[in-house]
């Protein structure tokens, strides 16, 4: 899944003028993605079934009241003039009010955005963690009891319902165990106690030093990071097994072996070594998708997500916040897109 | 090789450890003393300016935060609104006129006093807005053009004119809703933006003189409130007041449990069942003011025939509903106006009858019907639709559900596009016209009248007379001949409107059995925290 | 492939001509090809089990109403929520009191439903943009590209929730949601594959043959883009199954009182904490299908795309 377009062909250029020019394509490449981006959405928006004014004016509106709001929301004008007003404000740095709550769609954005970034983020980290281990280990011991372990939990992974699986560990490691903090961010008791710098509660309470709330914090995102870490293990173990395998088998692994260098220095200087920028690649996927925000998963865990932000949005047709927070995540998986490509073009020698 | 699975092994162990062992803070059997913790459903509030704010949730902050004209005692609210800002007040001989004297010495959290110049600032404010709820008010003939005749301060005292004479309590009542809220006028004024009269500001913070003020609203997360030290009928007991957006009722009733709330607001029959004659853990049941009902829209050659519409209500399992999933939170009841309310009837001549039903659709000759019927994604709903869907199959109707969020549903019933529609409806003021004024009266059902915000318009249905009787009841000051009227106009309604009103919700709230004093505002009007204790 | 050296004598005779070195037509390597594709697929029992799973919910689903002891839809509102091993429900009842056995096995005729509909439309408009993209190329690869970058960049649920919101909730709307939200990574493995062909003396040959570009793209580049879309669809069936029943879940996908697995969890949710089988029942039947799906995938790979995993 690139986004860049096929490698140059025709004549060697200066390497400045070629970086230049890869440098100018990428950037046509994601502005060009983002504006289909919000031209889709903005277009979904305009034909859904919802009527955005109600969701403002309540049902009980009288006929005023309603005309008034209409016009105020500008819905009088031709769809594509208020496509061009939207892009207009964007360029001027204005995601626009929420229709819902009248608050600044980007305000909301600095709210929800961090939570997901920090719950996407754990879950990476516990993915990688356990993920690359287990499938550099899968391929090394191939078809031993280890690979089969690794292939059912992968699988086991693959094939369970996040809500079911997430319902059942609230209610075990809640519920009955009590290991872990219930639903949403932080204990009640320390809401709003750390100043917000990051949005990112682990992160502002340790710059605080408040351990209390770090503990608490932890204990209540650990549960729902583990369900999205088990996920992305699943599939980055997968991942990392197959890129093994493909190394272990190669010609200069036998020669490094024949050599009598130690298994180890084979294994993770020269297999692993060959493999870390496609590694990075299918990391970086798995992060984005994380970051798009697991609606269901923050549904069941009261957690104050982006997706479960633009879901809510959608579904009362709040197109401002809905738009918003589709370009923020779009955004950040074209970035993580071309920020993989670029590590593939600077570290693969085959793609140089 | 063995290293690396020593390694492997390790850092698994290592992920594992962090991952499930991180010691869980001492977890606190409760919540702090003067703290009370409430989860409840919070995604519907849109705004927390009184003029403008008409939700559930919206209007529960509301009532702790400004002080009304007259107001009811969470305490004892049987007996009626009292006086609350306004001290007394004294009707004109032709009934058109009441005049309030207010409350000496009462301050908003700002500090400023609260004076009649603030209460006219905010009742005009309201009219001026024309916000939703603002036919609360305008609907006794004020407009932004007469506000300055009709609503006026004269030194301690505060003047309201209506168009015609109408029954006080009617006035009164509709005062002691959420748009009757009082503002702090100064404050108010210094953020004003664009003539919006402090709007803007005001939807995400407040300037009033109840028992509370806002310290953060998030959006579907959380809301806060401090308590206020100075209130007029003495500091509250609980400091803080946090009501947490929690969604799920199986959440809910963990957290309970757990002791990580005080009060759990959205328990489910199943839930409340769960947690009952549980240690340290008490339900309440407070019946509302909502009705769930099912209507028939008029437009629909074969739906607008009478006999169908009195099939249809012999089609409805009442009771089999009311004894299973509804138990404890649903009670039967067929008529517009909920029970405690003026003119309130218990009558029920409906409950499910197949024979009956069966022969009222061969009398009208109807075979083979198929219907689309419209509701929201809630449990109950759904669950009541199934059941529709299910005894009107035995007489040989096929229902066809369609699930859809609030707003969806919403948008294609307000378009007369639905055949059917399964919903609630809850009154806005507690007094009968509330009811009356929308389910039996619609003076032009062209669908050019755009009246949306009718529910007998939007079921396309043309009330006859009964539009003529709801107003000559809103306008008879004799309080037992207009309950007599309101009685007369709920049997006929009963008889033959598109309307099968099926139950009145009874709100079931677990609370940690410590919590005392807590009233959810019965059928009338929003929950209240300041007299609670722990 | 060990199994191509057993000795050949004493083998009927259609086998040795299945397992035959030297075709002698064109259909029979292919047959053959096919045949010993199998033998080595049979070789894999956790890929066997997972067809075994996937036959047997095609069984039931085709006999489910031989199969059902209740009728799916009849409410029994004196009789709800009844536990497991109840007389006469053996998996117990739900919150109106229907059969939850029953439910679940017609709700093999949805989940069936949900995949073929799926299966047939999501890879099919994949493959179409994909190849064309690379065998035109030029601003035709372009424009499709970017088209397929926009529809990537999308976050995928609110993609299919939005588009369900905008068609109305429904199971048919739900296939056309999720096939929307799938098809980009195919036009991409299609488009990879074809620029790999593209250019090989064998498709040179057939254009000196005279064969147009639709001839082409149908007939020598499609069947070769096949094996390796085959094996990434089942492996991606588990998750449409379960983005199916995600907005089943969301109360988007099938419609009351349709038996649909997705909104069977979601009905039961809410009782989880007292009636936890009402919920977790069908949240087996969708986890058993996905790791049959899962299993079958990972199986197919090995078999017909070999490159990718390593055989």
């Amino acid at each position: 899944m690139t986004i860049q377009a096929e490698p140059g062909k025709g004549r060697r250029r200066s390497p400045l003028t070629s970086i230049a020019i890869s440098t100018f394509k990428t950037t046509g490449t994601i502005l060009a993605t983002m504006l289909g981006l919000l031209f889709v959405t903005f277009i979904i928006g305009r034909v859904m079934p919802i009527d955005p004014v109600i969701s403002i004016v309540g049902e009980r509106a009288s006929k005023e009241t309603y005309e008034a709001a209409y016009q105020a929301m500008g819905l009088d004008k031709p769809i594509i003039i208020q496509f061009f007003y939207y892009i207009w404000d964007i360029l001027h740095g204005d995601f626009g009010q929420s229709l819902l709550n009248a608050r600044p769609v980007a305000e909301d954005i600095r709210r929800v955005f961090p939570a997901t970034l920090e719950l996407a983020t754990l879950g990476t980290f516990i993915g990688v963690l356990i993920g690359v281990p287990l499938g550099v280990l899968a391929a090394v011991r191939r078809g031993s009891w280890i690979d089969q372990i690794a292939r059912f939990v992968a699988l086991i992974g693959y094939s369970m319902p996040i809500f079911w699986l997430g319902l059942v560990g609230l209610l075990i490691f809640y519920g009955i165990l009590g290991w872990v903090g219930g639903p949403g961010r932080v204990g009640i008791f320390y809401v709003d106690v750390v100043p917000s710098v990051t949005g990112m509660i682990l992160v502002d309470s340790l710059l605080d030093g408040n351990w209390t709330v770090f503990k608490d914090a932890m204990s209540h995102i650990i549960l729902p990071a583990s369900l999205l870490g088990y996920y992305s293990l699943a599939y980055i173990s997968r991942m990392t097994r197959s890129f093994m395998l493909e190394q272990m088998n190669a010609e200069y692994i036998t020669t490094a072996r024949v050599k009598g260098l130690s298994e180890w220095t084979v294994i993770w200087r020269h297999a692993f070594g060959n493999i870390k920028v496609q590694l990075i690649t299918v990391i970086a996927l798995s992060y984005a998708g994380l970051l798009e925000g697991s609606v269901l998963t923050e549904i069941i865990f009261a957690w104050p997500g982006i997706g479960s932000y633009i879901t809510t949005a959608l579904l009362s047709a709040d197109m401002n916040a809905v738009l918003g927070g589709t370009v923020v995540v779009g955004l950040v998986f074209v970035c993580l897109n071309v920020f993989s490509d670029l590590l593939y073009k600077f570290f693969d020698p085959r793609a140089k | 090789m063995k290293k690396l699975q020593k390694l492997t092994a390790g850092l698994m162990f290592c992920v594992a450890a962090t991952t499930f062992a991180i010691p869980a803070p001492q977890a606190l059997a409760e919540t702090p003393p003067d703290m009370l913790v409430i989860a409840n459903r919070i995604d519907d509030i849109t705004t927390l300016d009184p003029a403008e704010s008409f939700e559930f949730a919206g209007s529960d902050v509301i009532r702790n935060v400004y002080g009304r004209l007259v107001n009811f005692d969470p305490l004892n609210l049987e007996k009626g609104y009292e006086p609350d800002l306004a001290e007394s007040w004294t009707v004109s001989e032709d009934g058109k006129t009441i005049t309030f004297t207010m409350r000496e010495g009462v301050k908003f959290h700002s500090g400023n006093p609260v004076t009649a110049e603030d209460v006219e600032f905010s009742l005009r404010r309201a009219v001026i807005l024309a916000k939703t709820p603002s036919f609360i008010l305008t609907q006794f003939g004020f407009t932004p053009e007469n506000v300055n005749e009709t609503i006026v301060a004269d030194g301690n005292t505060i003047r309201i004119t209506t168009d015609k004479k109408y029954a006080t309590s009617f006035v009164l009542n509709c005062l002691t809703a959420t748009i009757g809220g009082i503002v702090d006028k100064k404050l108010v004024m210094e953020h004003e933006k664009d003539n919006d009269l402090g709007n803007e500001w005001l939807k995400t913070n407040s300037a009033g003189s109840g028992a509370y003020k806002v310290v953060s609203w998030k959006p579907s997360e959380s809301v806060t409130l401090q308590a206020n030290e100075d209130f007029y009928l003495g500091a509250p007991a609980m400091k803080r007041v946090i009501v947490r957006h929690i969604q799920e009722s199986a959440t809910q009733r963990l957290l309970l449990e757990k002791g990580d709330i005080d009060i759990a607001r959205n328990l489910n029959p199943e839930d409340i069942a769960g947690i009952s004659g549980k240690e340290g853990i008490a339900v309440d049941s407070e019946l509302r003011g909502r009705l769930m009902y099912v209507s028939l829209n008029q437009n629909h050659p074969v739906l607008s025939k009478p006999k169908v519409v009195e099939a249809i209500k012999y089609l409805i399992d009442y009771t089999g509903m009311q004894d299973s999933f509804l138990k404890g939170q649903y009670t039967v009841h067929q008529s517009f106006l909920p029970k405690t309310y003026l003119g309130a009837i218990e009558d029920k001549p409906y409950s499910f009858n197949l024979e009956k039903a069966k022969a009222l659709l061969k009398e009208a000759g109807v075979e083979n019907l198929e219907i689309e019927a419209g509701v929201r994604e809630a449990q109950e709903r759904v669950e009541i639709a199934q059941s529709l869907q299910n005894t009107f199959a035995q007489a040989g109707i096929k229902l066809n559900i369609t699930i859809g969020t609030g707003k969806q549903t919403l948008t294609r019933y307000r378009a007369r596009d639905l055949d059917v529609y399964v919903g609630a409806w809850g009154p806005d003021y507690p007094d009968p016209q509330t009811n009356a004024g929308t389910f039996a009266y619609n003076p032009d059902n062209s669908e050019e009248a755009k009246a949306t915000g009718l529910l007998a318009w939007r079921n396309a249905w043309d009330p006859g007379d009964l539009t003529a009787k709801t107003e000559a009841a809103v306008i008879e000051g004799d309080r037992d001949v207009r309950k007599k009227m309101y009685e007369d106009i709920q049997r006929e309604f009963q008889a033959r409107a598109p309307f099968a009103i099926m139950f009145q919700k009874i709100e079931q709230t677990g609370r940690k059995s410590n919590v005392k004093n807590l009233n959810l505002g019965g059928a009338i009007t929003a929950v209240a925290y300041w007299p609670v204790t722990k | 492939m060990s199994l191509l050296n057993t000795p050949q004598g004493n083998q009927p005779r259609w086998r040795s001509w299945l397992l035959t070195d030297t075709p002698t037509s064109r259909n029979h390597a292919r047959v053959a090809s096919l045949y010993q594709g199998w033998l080595s697929f049979r070789g894999n029992s956790m890929a066997m089990f997972g067809l075994i799973i996937l036959v047997l919910l095609v069984l039931i689903a085709i006999f489910a109403p031989l199969l059902a002891p209740h009728d799916p839809f009849v409410q029994d509102l004196a009789n709800r929520l009844k536990p497991l091993a109840t007389d006469g429900h053996i998996l117990g009842t739900d919150s109106l009191g229907r059969d939850i056995l029953s439910r679940l096995i017609y709700g093999a005729r949805i989940t069936l439903y949900i995949v073929i509909l799926v299966a047939l439309i999501a890879p099919v408009a994949g493959l179409f943009v994909g190849t064309v993209a690379g065998y035109v190329g030029g601003w035709v690869d372009t424009i499709l590209m970017r088209i397929t970058d926009i529809f990537l960049a999308f976050p995928r649920l609110v993609l299919a929730l939005a588009f369900v919101a905008a068609l109305g909730a429904g199971i048919e709307n739900a296939v056309i949601a999720i096939s929307l939200t799938a098809w980009p990574p195919y036009a991409r493995i299609a488009r990879a594959e074809t620029l790999t062909i593209r250019n090989s003396d064998y498709i040179s040959a057939v254009k000196l043959q005279g064969a147009g570009p639709f001839r082409i793209i149908t007939r020598h580049i499609w069947p070769l883009c096949i094996s390796s879309l085959i094996v990434r669809v089942t492996l991606d069936m588990a998750g449409i199954i379960l983005a199916a029943a995600g907005l089943g879940f969301l109360g988007l996908g099938a419609q009351p009182p349709s038996p649909e697995w997705g909104a069977m969890i979601s009905e039961g949710r809410k009782f989880i904490l007292d009636y936890w089988w009402v919920a977790t029942l069908p949240g087996l039947a969708i986890f058993l299908v996905s790791l049959a799906f899962n299993l079958l995938g990972d199986g197919l790979r090995d078999v017909l795309d070999p490159k990718d995993d390593g055989s």
